[in-house]
């Protein structure tokens, strides 16, 4: 009787709300392909953090105060005063820094198995808008604390777009709402940083997973898996995201969070890197600090700003090295999509891409000495080669037979379990050990591990042959 | 796939499992999340005793001090209204505060340590407001009944000047009186009970 | 393969050009940072309202705090460490008004609460070391460390006279500080003495650490558990699918 009723309130819920549809249409019936691989963590990830910042971010909002006389100590006060404040704060300022690397890694996963491609166009534009407004998000949200670099980054960025001619002047002006940065930026920032954008980054999700879960999911293969279907009209490559992704993803939450906490607990600056340490010093309008660098995250935007010796130019530099990013599908002219079968001439320009970015990435946290320069326009020339050069040699390239079905590799813990013994028996021998120490009866009978010389090098150069290979 | 041969007891159980390590860590996580909207010491530190000094008040005076933001009055009683005290006893709600919140130095029916000096916190235990203090007997707008006392302009309860609520209003015990003690003769800490010896 | 080493051989070069631009600045010297030693946090909290608190505050931290992270009578805080008439929930602060020392110093002391985190332990450590004498400053010492510093020797007393010496290498020339008229204590007890005062500035950066790295075990250790199950628990539905 009891359970009656509550299946009754339950049907009662059902006939005015497609609850049970909404769970089969994007969980429990939603076909993902089968061979996801470490790479498609990252998306459920970055919603965990995103969840992580909304609710961190709501208790912050409880205790900070957007004056400019005030915040700077507000900060301090939920740091030592308030119960529990300094968790709340380190979740947050860590999680900003997690956001970033979560979704670094997301993107850098559609670029390698040609995500963005047809028909997933859209699903690419909606998370490059994604990534914009995060960038926004964090580029307000630095400046709340008041500290010195919060203040003079801002200074910095908002002074880009008196580059603009014309308007540019009037344009930093009206962004300001002063002549410099000062309390009415405080107070705008922190109205955009805590409704305006969060709203727009959520619909934006939502637009994100609504396009995702219309076309489906790609995977490390490349390969439609709609195109083949068995007499259920269920893709034979494809398994219901719950309970397979749901549980799969609870692991990558456990493996993530064992990071996020230990960085939380151990070191929440990060050396420097996710808390600035000239930003533990108050705002001082008077006073640029010698060395000013934006958060990690902008660095590689930063240094393509700095590498070029016109103020206009560098603008159009660093808004460009976004914008060609949201190109991205229709610079691509080639049509197979997994890294695994493309050409050996997209993966060489793919890997020096990826050495441009994390080199200008270092660049920008470094004083722009002339080397410095010299290396960032290098690395700033081969970014935007990779993509403009683009619709030229993913022409050219050869590509690899894409196979109709996806393929069973193994995972990479699978992977180490297997292949680590058999490495380390190589790259080592067990010999005797010394016979001088020890009891004369049990002479020769010790034994341990000792690095040989022949099995090393014969490792290492099986190493470089197979990443030789695996660029060809 | 293949579902054939497939042990769900095992797959019951790590469910369960990590249904409750999950349910455990979350209850973990709310502790601070719940914990951060307490009091800080910021308003512990603003909770700090309060000391008064009483030499300077004159007979019948009512002084407000903020102890934890709350108002706390200190009212010199006259002979007069001690005597008054007394009588009232039928028509209170809880003459000997059985029911009420005060320090044990204080439950008597003066509510005082010393019966003139009444210190009470000025807060209606109805619903908070501040009664206001009408010293004055059978006013034009209380009546007859009124003998001095406390009027909560909120709702309308009456407590006499021991701060004991009358029977047949809102409110359902009398004003608390707050821990303190005296220092010295003519000086009063507030916060600190009568059994504290700490400077 | 060819572009891949010609990359690595750039980027080698590249570290090498910057690792050469870190080593110009003055070498500093170790401060021993304990925030589990009691005895060490007390003297140094009883040295930095002696020595500091006259010109610096450390406005975010309240003598309450030092007694319960140490674990002692608030009584004793008030009677050992904190001026005399403060009271237990007060801010160290600082007595100074701001016009005077801009009066006297030129600028305002800075509050030294989170001084540490900015400059970091072995700054501070190094920085009240390194004082020598330099008739050509308005106080007639300069700073190794910090060259052209505003605030006097506030350690004079205890450490005694420096002589800065410029000794030559073949990298160059380098100073080196050298004792010429030693203080009330010995170099020994000079040490521990700033270092002390460093640790409880350290503590003062953060007093939350030692909390926040405890409670981190046992997080860590949580978070094991739960990915272990996770773990099996993928593992055992994924045999369907393998």
């Amino acid at each position: 009787m009891k359970l009656n009723r509550f299946a009754q309130s339950g049907n009662w819920i059902l006939d005015r709300f497609p609850l049970a549809q909404l769970w089969n249409d994007h969980m429990a019936h939603y076909y993902a392909p089968k061979n996801f691989n470490i790479w498609y963590f990252f998306g459920s990830l970055a919603l965990l953090v995103m969840v992580n910042q909304f609710a961190t971010g709501i208790l912050l909002t409880m205790n900070y105060k957007p004056d400019a006389k005030l915040a700077f100590d507000s900060v301090e006060y939920i740091m030592r005063d308030v119960n529990w404040g300094w968790l709340i704060r380190y979740m947050h300022s860590t999680g900003a820094s997690a956001f970033f690397i979560v979704v670094y890694l997301h993107m850098f996963r559609g670029i390698m198995y040609g995500s963005f491609k047809q028909p997933r166009e859209l699903i690419w534009i909606f998370g490059m808008l994604i990534f914009v407004c995060l960038m926004a998000e964090a580029f307000m949200g630095y400046l709340l604390p008041w500290g010195q670099m919060s203040y003079w980054g801002a200074q910095v960025i908002i002074s880009l777009f008196s580059a603009i001619p014309v308007i540019g002047d009037d344009l930093s002006l009206w962004v300001r709402g002063d002549y410099v940065v000062s309390d009415a930026t405080l107070n705008r920032f922190f109205a955009f940083h805590v409704i305006a954008v969060p709203l727009v980054l959520v619909m934006l999700v939502f637009m994100h997973i609504v396009a995702l879960h219309e076309v489906g999911s790609n995977n490390p293969d490349g390969i439609d898996i709609k195109k083949l279907k068995d007499v259920n009209g269920i893709p034979l490559d494809g398994i219901p995201f719950h309970p397979y992704y749901t549980v799969k993803d609870l692991f990558g939450v456990g493996v993530f969070l064992i990071f996020f906490t230990t960085v939380i607990f151990y070191m929440p600056e990060m050396g420097g890197y996710f808390l600035e340490h000239a930003n533990f010093i108050p705002a001082d309008p008077m006073k640029t600090p010698e060395h000013i660098a934006p958060v990690w995250y902008f660095t590689p935007f930063y240094a393509i700003l700095r590498a070029i010796p016109d103020k206009f130019a560098g603008v159009i530099g660093m808004g460009g090295a976004i914008v060609v990013l949201f190109l991205l599908p229709w610079l691509d002219r080639n049509p197979v999509r997994s890294i695994r079968y493309r050409g050996g001439l997209y993966k060489k320009a793919l890997l020096l891409f990826i050495i441009s970015f994390v080199s200008l990435g270092y660049l920008g946290t470094q004083p722009a000495t002339p080397t410095a320069t010299l290396f960032a326009r290098i690395f700033t020339a081969v970014y935007f080669g990779f993509f403009l050069l683009m619709p030229l040699y993913t022409r050219w390239e050869k590509t690899k037979p894409v196979p109709k079905r996806v393929t069973d590799h193994h995972s990479l813990l699978e992977d180490i379990e297997e292949q680590l013994p058999l490495i380390i028996e190589e790259m080592t021998e067990l010999k005797p050990d010394r016979p001088e120490i020890g009891d004369a009866a049990f002479r020769g009978s010790f034994y341990s591990r000792r690095a040989k010389l022949g099995g090393v090098r014969h490792v290492a150069t099986r190493l470089a042959n197979s990443i030789k290979k695996s660029l060809d | 796939m293949n579902i054939e041969g497939v042990d769900k007891s095992k797959r019951q159980f790590l469910t369960t499992a990590l249904t409750v390590v999950g349910a455990v860590g979350t209850g973990y996580l709310a502790v601070p999340f719940l914990a951060q909207m307490q009091p800080s010491v910021k308003a512990m530190a603003a909770g700090a005793p309060v000391t008064v000094d009483i030499s300077k008040m004159e007979t019948g005076q009512l002084l407000r001090v903020e102890w934890r933001g709350k108002p706390v009055w200190v009212l010199n009683r006259t002979q007069a209204v001690l005597d008054t005290l007394k009588s009232l006893d039928n028509e209170l709600s809880d003459p000997r505060s059985e029911k009420s919140s005060q320090p044990e130095s204080s439950k008597n029916p003066y509510r005082s340590i010393k019966p003139e000096i009444l210190v009470a916190v000025g807060l209606c235990t109805h619903l908070g407001c501040s009664p206001t203090f009408r010293p004055e007997i059978a006013p034009h707008d209380l009546g007859e009944r009124w003998k001095g006392g406390f009027f909560c302009p909120c709702h309308g309860s009456w407590f006499d000047l021991a701060g004991r609520v009358y029977s047949g209003v809102p409110a359902p015990t009398n004003l608390e009186i707050p821990p303190y003690r005296y220092i010295t003769d003519t000086q009063i800490i507030i916060g600190e009970s009568a059994g504290d010896k700490s400077a | 393969m060819k572009t891949f080493t010609n990359t690595l051989l750039l980027l080698l070069l590249l570290c090498l050009s910057f690792g050469a631009h870190a080593a110009e600045q003055v070498e500093l010297q170790k401060a021993n940072i304990n925030p589990n030693d009691k005895a060490s946090l007390l003297r140094g909290a009883k040295h930095f309202v002696t020595y500091c608190l006259g010109c610096h505050s450390a406005k975010y931290m309240r003598y309450l705090r030092i007694a319960l992270d140490e674990h002692v009578d608030e009584k004793t805080v008030l009677r050992d460490i904190a001026p005399e008439g403060a009271s237990i929930y007060d801010q160290l602060k600082s007595a100074m008004n701001k016009h005077d020392a801009e009066k006297w110093f030129g600028t305002q002391p800075p509050d030294l609460s989170l001084i540490s985190r900015s400059r970091g332990p072995d700054w501070l450590y190094s920085y009240l070391k390194s004082y020598y004498v330099d008739a050509s400053r308005p106080f007639g010492v300069n700073n190794l460390v910090f060259p052209d510093t505003a605030m006097p020797n506030p350690l004079w007393q205890q450490q005694g006279e420096q002589h800065a010496e410029i000794r030559k290498t073949i990298w160059g020339g380098h100073t080196e500080l050298e004792l010429v008229k030693p203080g009330v204590l010995s170099e020994h007890e000079f040490d521990r003495m700033v270092n002390d005062l460093v640790n409880f500035l350290d503590y003062v950066g953060e007093p939350e650490k030692v909390n926040r790295e405890s409670l981190g075990k046992f997080v860590l250790l949580f978070l094991l558990v739960f990915t272990v199950i996770a773990y099996l628990l993928k593992k055992e539905y994924w045999r369907d699918i393998h």
